[in-house]
């Protein structure tokens, strides 16, 4: 299959990732190709197959709902690029 | 004194033990090694005053009569595993200034044990690429060349620092992390021994995640005994990782000592693959040959879905990655490039944190999970993954481990394959499919090609039967007698 520059243009809109025209014209013919290759599975017949999500054949556990982490505002923030008061800081997002 | 960084872990454990040296010493001729394999590019951050005070406490633990499982061992970490109070990268720009506050499980077991960190080992951006160079943090280099050239080599990945630093000894041992190969890969491209444990072994917890449902981390190392002794204190049930087994951890090294008598080798004839190199092909009958020497007994399996693991995998991993690296957006952690909007932040950041391979990958998984394709495509893939596991579980009703060679090529020169992402998707066709199926799998290295470089033979077994799988590796490193080191040694 070939995937044109629209196509990645929309799922890089979808990533959140901003592309260049270069990039785009690149990433169309490369995802072609290998979207091109990821074809082939059309021809297997999985007949009545179950998805699987998971190869642990369990079901997850579960624990008391009770706290058992927490007090750490600090260490949360330890990392971010920009905090205040507390907070993450991020551009305004409601006029 | 002879050359500490010569010893396993086992011998390393002895001389210890025997008062021989200290880890003190030890750690020392590590941290000189690391120094002199900087060529390589192997660590992106060193920690040798850490090093050297861990040294000193398991020193004064053995002094007291309290040493444990791996107590002044000198390791090298793969930078994926988050160590609190050093900066962790994944080998990415987005994560640039990262430091935990908190240690990943493994890493935490690691030291509960007694053992010394040396530093964080590079690795392919997030984990995605087979040649250790994709890293913002620049390629690495492999300790080895070919016969009669001097060209570099990659030392496979992504688990490649951890390879080249073990190889060269600028490491005991190190830790990697496997979700399509990235153990056996690079250590069958360096002659040293990696185990890919089963899904579900080891705690997955503070480890940067790629693709949940393939993840697993385990130990490179330069002996087999080396991995069953490290796989002891890595493996156990963790309850920050809801899909870690809550099964009791065996002694591995205690059953290397087992007879493989009466055991059956599977050989899978859908592994004989188009193009793969006759000397790949005979590392394969010697191996064969080794373990019927060894009592076992050989029988041809059919896993027929084999063909379809690689493009199950190039959907099912950079789905669950475009997942996963969502939470990369310049707020929380890491790389910021500011925008006028939350939307142009997040936009800006990702474009400028991620490299060339991330992007595809998330830009695939993005694409395969959008609506009108998640059917076609994701849902597909699964079903074709419950085949892929279903085969193994048949193959296992007629045998007890399967043999297979661990890559198709010897190591290939900084600069090939790179052109074409499907060439270079091809290293991990006969690693992906214990990913997909989440069964142990184990290299072996098993002789030199032509070019005297290291190849590797590839132990899989049932699910939570690393036991037998290590217990079978031991019978080929002894046959192998693989005792060729790399032109670049930093530890002489």
């Amino acid at each position: 299959m070939s995937m044109d520059k629209a196509t990645v243009a929309n799922i890089a809109r979808l990533a959140r990732i901003r592309l260049n025209e270069d990039e785009l014209e690149l990433y169309a013919k490369e995802l072609s190709g290998i979207m091109g290759w990821i074809e082939q599975l059309n021809a297997v017949d999985t007949g009545d197959a179950e998805p699987m999500s998971s190869v642990v054949e369990r079901l997850l556990p579960e624990r008391a709902d009770v706290v058992t982490d927490g007090g750490i505002q600090e260490d949360v923030l330890a990392n971010a690029p920009d905090t205040a008061h507390g907070y993450y800081v991020v551009p305004k997002v409601v006029e | 004194m002879t050359d500490l960084t010569g010893l396993t872990m086992a011998a390393a454990l002895d001389g210890l033990a025997k008062k021989d040296f200290s880890s003190a010493e030890l750690t020392a001729a590590y941290v000189t090694a690391m120094e002199k394999a900087r060529p390589l590019n192997a660590y992106i951050t060193e920690t040798p005053d850490q090093a050297l005070a861990m040294a000193k406490a398991s020193d004064a633990r053995r002094a007291k009569g309290e040493s444990r499982a791996m107590d002044g061992l000198p390791l090298g970490i793969k930078d994926l595993y988050c160590t609190k109070g050093v900066q962790t990268t994944a080998g990415s720009h987005i994560l640039g200034g990262f430091t935990p506050t908190y240690e990943s499980t493994v890493t935490q077991k690691l030291w509960d044990a007694g053992a010394v960190m040396l530093g964080k080992l590079n690795l392919d951006e997030f984990a995605m690429g087979s040649a250790n160079i994709t890293s913002y943090y620049g390629t690495v280099e492999s300790p080895w060349r070919k016969a009669g050239d001097n060209r570099p080599l990659v030392p496979g990945g992504s688990s490649g620092g951890s390879a080249a630093a073990v190889a060269a000894h600028a490491a005991i041992a190190a830790t990697g992390t496997d979700t399509g190969g990235s153990i056996r890969q690079p250590a069958s491209f360096t002659g040293i021994v990696g185990l890919k444990p089963t899904y579900g072994r080891c705690s997955r917890w503070g480890i940067v995640a790629f693709a949940s449902s393939l993840d697993q981390a385990g130990p490179m190392t330069r002996s087999v005994t080396d991995a069953a002794i490290m796989m002891g204190v890595m493996a156990g049930y963790d309850a920050k990782d809801s899909t870690s087994v809550d099964i009791a951890v065996p002694d591995y090294r205690a059953a290397l000592d087992g007879s493989v008598k009466g055991l059956r080798v599977g050989i899978p004839k859908e592994y004989r693959v188009d193009g793969m190199p006759a000397e790949i092909e005979r590392q394969w009958q010697q191996g064969i040959a080794w373990l019927k020497e060894a009592g076992m007994e050989p029988v041809e399996v059919s896993l027929p879905h084999t063909k379809h693991a690689l493009p199950t995998y190039y959907i099912i991993a950079p789905a669950e990655a475009s997942s996963n690296l969502a939470r990369y957006d310049g707020v929380r952690y890491g790389l910021r490039v500011e925008g006028d909007s939350l939307d142009k932040l997040y936009e800006n950041t990702r474009a400028a944190g991620f490299g060339a391979e991330v992007k595809r990958r998330v830009l695939i998984g993005t694409y395969v999970l959008s609506a009108g394709y998640y059917d076609a495509y994701y849902l597909k893939a699964q079903k074709i993954r419950t085949l892929i596991a279903d085969d193994f579980k048949k193959a296992y009703q007629q045998c007890d481990v399967i043999l297979t060679p661990t890559s198709p090529s010897a190591a290939f020169a900084l600069g090939e394959k790179m052109d074409d992402p499907v060439a270079m998707y091809m290293q991990d066709v006969f690693t992906v499919p214990a990913n997909l199926a989440g069964i142990p799998g184990l290299s072996v290295p098993s002789g030199l090609s032509s070019d005297g470089l290291p190849l590797g033979l590839q132990v899989l077994g049932k699910a939570f039967d690393e036991e037998t799988v290590l217990k079978v590796g031991r019978v080929i490193e002894k046959a192998a007698a693989f005792s060729t080191k790399p032109s670049f040694l930093a530890g002489e």
